[in-house]
């Protein structure tokens, strides 16, 4: 039997016991997930992000927007009533890495696509405060000036292929072309105005 | 629903986990002292020392304390497949708890509870249930949830956005045109003139659309542009630019302005178009969105129409 005494002294070994100690509930919680179909198996209709919405979707990890907003709509009745149908897991199988976010300091985003329209977006983004007075967001101008840089695009679109997600080759050799010159607010609104639009029975 | 082997894997590490916190718990206190002495385990670190004494006894209830709910939350709310004890009401019965059930049943008892209510206010039409305090108040939080985010707390609108108080309507204030907007959309199309008119022909094109409000301009390309107007802008905003409610076409003798009416903003109106867009709302309220869209279009019906 292991004494605590030779725990307390041995580092190594009260790295590895903590580990199993942490890990616990995670074999019962998370590692079934792994082999479960309703985790895997993208829901219908679900296609990976076209060029323009993979880098509108970068554009929104770069500035911070899953900091304040959360792309989760929880089963409560309260959340489905104001956002929409609750999130799937088979709606995130693409996403790499997921947004679903952990606090909401603006409102949850995951069902936001054609709620607004993109003049609406383009003027938020812009400034928030000439659309919504109350607003505590951040402007973003800068969208509107710097432009997409496509020469990365086909290699992050390979790099998810490596993890699953079903780019064709056409896919990948179209891309450069589809974002090059295309101003961020473009590709940005193009990926909110995406957003959660697959399930779209409310 | 987990296949039998993951069943059996989360079942053996809950179980094993709780059972194992107790052999823990029991193991750890064999052969411990009762009572309270200054006998010491022998651990020194640097000068130190650990008394040998029992563990508190509140401290041990609570260990075993902790095991015993624990198997009580299992028998209440199930582990994995297994259905537990607690049951909620969808469709009219009693099922096992799950978080969808849990939602369902959430969703399903306040449609039952608001039914009476919708029906009546459905009942009655937006012109009679504008004078209703209830219903207003409903359909002002309805608006303030879902239609400020454009068109302001206050209704009144932004650049772009309509001002929804001043009896100025684009598609029509009639309960049915307001009820047809909210419930399809809108999508407005003004074309970019840019091209067509040239800079001088927009400069004076602006100042035409601004001497149509009475505001200042120069005469003189007003009166060059007026021939334009009647070739060009016509056949939306009407010969005398009064607009028109069919097609969304602004009236441009009133002196109130979508888009701003300096002229500047008039100038980029003409040169690049302007495609305002509201979007079909069915959808987006969700459940029992036909009440909501008259609750809606009777709030915003009252808002230009005050008693």
């Amino acid at each position: 039997m292991i004494k605590h005494d030779n725990i307390e002294k041995s580092l190594p070994l009260m790295v590895v016991m903590i580990v199993i100690a942490l890990s616990w509930g995670g074999m019962a919680e998370i590692v079934p997930l792994f082999w479960h179909n309703d985790t895997n198996k993208p829901v219908e209709g679900l296609e990976p992000y076209t060029a323009m919405q993979l880098e509108g979707r970068d554009i929104y990890i770069r500035e911070g927007c899953h900091v304040c907003h959360t792309q989760m709509v929880r089963p409560f009745r309260a959340e489905t009533e104001r956002y929409g149908p609750y999130s799937t897991a088979g709606e995130s199988v693409y996403e790499h890495p997921f947004l679903w976010g952990s606090k909401r300091t603006g409102p949850d985003l995951a069902r936001v696509g054609g709620r607004y329209s993109d003049e609406w977006h383009r003027a938020h983004l812009y400034n928030p405060r000439d659309v919504v007075p109350e607003s505590i967001m951040p402007s973003y101008p800068w969208l509107f000036e710097d432009k997409v840089d496509g020469r990365l695009t086909p290699k992050k679109m390979e790099a998810l292929r490596m993890v699953g997600v079903p780019y064709t080759d056409a896919d990948i050799e179209g891309a450069k072309e589809a974002v090059d010159g295309k101003r961020e607010i473009e590709a940005l609104v193009a990926y909110l105005q995406h957003l959660g639009t697959v399930v779209t029975k409310r | 629903m987990l296949s039998t082997f993951w069943q059996v894997w989360v079942a053996v590490i809950v179980l094993g986990s709780m059972i194992g916190c107790g052999v823990l718990i029991m193991y750890t206190s064999r052969g411990q002292r009762k009572e309270e002495t200054d006998q010491t385990t022998g651990h020194d670190y640097d000068g130190i020392q650990e008394l040998d004494n029992p563990l508190p006894r509140w401290w041990v209830f609570m260990f075993w304390a902790t095991i015993v709910f624990g198997f009580g939350y299992l028998g209440v709310y199930g582990l994995g497949n297994v259905n537990g004890l607690l049951t909620v009401e969808v469709d009219g019965e009693q099922v096992a708890w799950s978080s969808t059930n849990q939602w369902k049943a959430e969703v399903q008892k306040f449609d039952a509870d608001i039914a009476p209510l919708y029906a009546k206010y459905t009942a009655t039409p937006v012109e009679e249930l504008a004078k209703d305090a209830d219903a207003l108040q409903t359909g002002q939080r309805l608006f303030k949830s879902n239609c400020a985010v454009c068109h302001g707390s206050t209704a009144k609108g932004a650049q772009g956005f309509p001002n929804l108080t001043d009896n100025d309507w684009l598609y029509g204030g009639a309960p049915e045109n307001i009820k047809h907007t909210l419930t399809y959309g809108r999508q407005g199309a003004m074309p970019a003139w840019g091209g067509v008119l040239g800079e001088e022909g927009t400069t004076d094109m602006v100042n035409y659309v601004r001497s149509l409000s009475g505001l200042k301009h120069d005469a003189e390309a007003a009166e060059k542009a007026a021939p334009k107007f009647q070739q060009l802008c016509m056949a939306c905003h009407g010969a005398d630019g009064k607009g028109s409610q069919l097609v969304g076409a602004p009236n441009l003798t009133d002196d109130i302005w979508l888009y701003g009416g300096s002229s500047k903003q008039i100038e980029f109106t003409l040169k690049h178009g302007r495609n305002g867009k509201m979007p079909a709302h069915l959808e987006i309220l969700g459940n029992n969105a036909e009440a909501k869209i008259h609750l809606l279009t009777t709030y915003v019906y009252s808002l230009s129409h005050q008693q």
